[in-house]
């Protein structure tokens, strides 16, 4: 056991602050100024040696150990700069289900930022409920055509391209007619409205309205009738905290809410700082189990949970800080609220540990 | 960075756990059980644990074998034993199994005659006198007895890194018990019917079970930290990071043994059931070297 840097990830750290005191400044770290630059943002990390560290060789990964994540997390929040785009859970999706032409074709792109993604899964009727879901792909020839609302979309407004969960047998039982494609989001037949958050943030969050788009029969991921199967790998690494990335912007918050105290830290910043300590540990004790190849499954939703309760623990703080008086902390407090609801309620995610992992019957 | 357990570390946590699954007591009756208490004893004994840090042991592996001795909540002195030995190891003192006194109270004392103390930098050597009052069913302190005699001082780095081990092991102590309460009340959601459900069925009682392992993976995950730095970072880091764990998994212990409690609905609040057993252990180890939250230093790593 050693929680310091072998002399190999000690270089790669101090390459990488070199790097960043050279480019952490080029780039906002939030809201719609930061959207407006994001992907020149992945691609620059890509490009420094910096992004994608863990993936293979083969769609432009570096194969290092997932622990070198950590070391990008923690130098990224010490040089102020953006998040570490947040995408394992698609290439590990794609990686895991998608053929070889799929992953030849689309991985790279996704890996080095030059082709953006978001993830059409959620419907105003199927959230929680992923399996009601009602958006249509029926086959015509030798391609699909997608009718249908997807909702709580990240990102959707810089896509490229989406990949989407779809119904393709209406009469088989719910969680089996469902398939995955990959849809070019430049095509007509696709209208997208920005949702607004409550926080501020007017980019980051859309719906999309399919209208007669198409999706050739080949890039579907998966067999007819998989999408299921893909949607449970998505979502269960889209849950831990090493894919969610950037969990270090949590210390960085109460380093920054600690520098504009006058007299002392209210509890809330305290506990905020303790939660904050034991995230961080968590995601080195995580990342390093991946070490033996074990793959966390319903772990995830432990992690997750850890997580969100940092994030609203940092929140609670931010708001005794700045009351409603200031709107960069007041914002920060408004956005924790997503983190209990994005990627699966917190009370999915109890369900999940309750029965997955404790074995309590359903 | 690989924050993994070692094979042999792991190895030395399975022991532990077998030896108290296999003679700590099953229920409030095997409390009051002399023949199980012997036995315990002499097993413990036997296994020379008590000495792990004379013998060289790290911060971690004294931590699992704590952790797993209050999750079986085994009834015979070690967090007393195995701090005092490390004070020992420190001092070069002699190398019998004593106790450890904290101020006018030899800790976890049972059945010890001598007991070790850290003064500021000054190691004592103290009599242990009558038991006294507590309300931990697994452990007896009593009080420290003439003579007093010093026998030793630490630098102020030796006395800080003892400091650290202390809150570790009081941590790892608390997280045992934590576990433990939660497996018992995890079990009974398995068994216990309620309109024709077992009760773990219900998400009222399934949710509180599932954040109390959440709270057990963030604790095991901050106090391995802790651990490690006891012998691994500068004294002063070691003993912030011991503050950490300690106050993280202290707060997480508390609600872990009362949803406990909860959970096992009216029995839990009887006598008869160990939820109480295990709540006792985990405020009895918080009160050891306490931690307040006034205490955490906000610049973090």
């Amino acid at each position: 056991m050693d929680f310091r840097d072998s002399p190999e990830e000690a270089a790669f750290r101090t390459r990488l602050q070199d790097w960043l005191a050279e480019n952490a400044k080029k780039f906002p770290t939030s809201g719609d100024e930061y959207w407006a630059k994001a992907a020149q943002w992945h691609q620059a990390l890509y490009e420094g040696g910096f992004f994608g560290t863990s993936w293979p060789k083969a769609y432009g990964g570096q194969e290092l150990p997932p622990v070198y994540d950590v070391i990008v997390d923690e130098e990224l929040a010490r040089a102020g700069a953006p998040a570490r785009p947040s995408l394992g859970y698609l290439v590990i999706g794609l990686g895991r289900h998608g053929s070889e032409e799929l992953r030849q074709r689309f991985l790279p792109g996704m890996i080095n930022g030059t082709e953006r993604w978001c993830q059409g899964f959620s419907e105003p009727g199927a959230g929680s409920d992923l399996a009601s879901l009602t958006t249509t792909a029926t086959l015509e020839g030798d391609h699909y055509v997608l009718n249908g609302h997807k909702i709580w979309t990240s990102y959707s407004d810089d896509a490229d391209w989406c990949l989407v969960l779809a119904r393709t047998d209406p009469d088989a039982p719910r969680h089996k007619g469902i398939s995955g494609f990959i849809v070019n989001m430049h095509q007509p037949g696709i209208e997208q409205r920005p949702l607004p958050m409550i926080s501020g943030v007017t980019k980051e969050f859309g719906q999309v309205l399919f209208d007669g788009a198409t999706v050739p029969a080949d890039q579907m991921v998966g067999a007819p009738g998989e999408g299921w199967k893909l949607a449970m790998t998505v979502v269960s690494h889209e849950r831990e905290p090493s894919t969610l990335g950037f969990t270090a912007r949590y210390g960085k918050t109460v380093r920054n809410l600690a520098a504009r105290l006058d007299g002392e830290p209210s509890e809330s910043l305290r506990w905020a700082a303790v939660q904050t300590e034991m995230l961080r540990l968590h995601v080195r004790r995580r990342l390093s189990e991946q070490l033996d190849g074990l793959s966390h499954g319903p772990d995830g939703s432990l992690d997750k949970l850890l997580m969100t309760w940092v994030e609203q623990s940092v929140g609670h703080a931010s708001l005794d800080a700045g009351g409603t008086r200031d709107a960069e902390l007041l914002g920060t407090y408004l956005y924790s609220r997503s983190q209990s609801v994005m990627g699966g309620t917190s009370q999915i995610q109890k369900n999940i540990i309750a029965t997955r992992i404790i074995g309590l019957e359903a | 960075m690989d924050v993994r357990l070692t094979t042999e570390q792991r190895e030395l946590r399975e022991a532990a756990a077998r030896l108290a699954d296999d003679l700590g007591p099953g229920s409030v009756i095997d409390l009051d059980d002399a023949d199980r208490v012997a036995r315990l004893e002499k097993a413990v004994a036997a296994t020379g644990w008590r000495s792990l840090r004379s013998d060289g042991a790290s911060g971690v592996e004294v931590a699992l074998v704590v952790e797993e001795f209050a999750r079986g909540l085994v009834d015979v002195p070690f967090l007393g034993p195995v701090l005092a030995d490390d004070l020992q190891a420190r001092s070069g003192t002699a190398a019998e199994s004593v106790a450890l006194a904290v101020g006018g109270e030899a800790v976890d004392a049972r059945g010890l005659r001598a007991a070790l103390r850290l003064v500021d930098n000054r190691i004592e050597t103290t009599g242990v006198g009558e038991p006294v009052f507590g309300i931990d069913l697994t452990r007896t302190n009593a009080a420290v007895a003439d003579p007093v005699t010093p026998v030793g001082e630490l630098a102020a780095d030796a006395a800080q890194r003892w400091q650290a081990l202390a809150l570790v092991v009081t941590t790892a102590d608390i997280l045992g018990a934590a576990r433990g309460a939660h497996a018992l009340a995890c079990d009974y959601a398995k068994v216990r019917s309620q309109y024709g459900k077992t009760i773990g069925s219900f998400q009222a009682v399934a949710h509180l079970l599932a954040e109390s392992l959440a709270l057990i993976e963030g604790s095991v995950s901050i106090l391995r930290y802790a651990a490690w730095a006891v012998d691994e970072l500068d004294p002063a880091e070691a003993l912030r990071a011991g503050r950490f764990a300690k106050v993280y998994t202290e707060r997480a212990a508390r609600t872990i043994c009362e949803t406990s409690i909860q959970v096992h609905g009216g029995i839990g609040n009887t006598w008869e059931c160990l939820a109480h057993v295990f709540l006792r252990r985990a405020l009895t180890s918080g009160a050891l070297f306490p931690v307040s939250l006034e205490e955490i230093d906000l610049g973090l790593s």
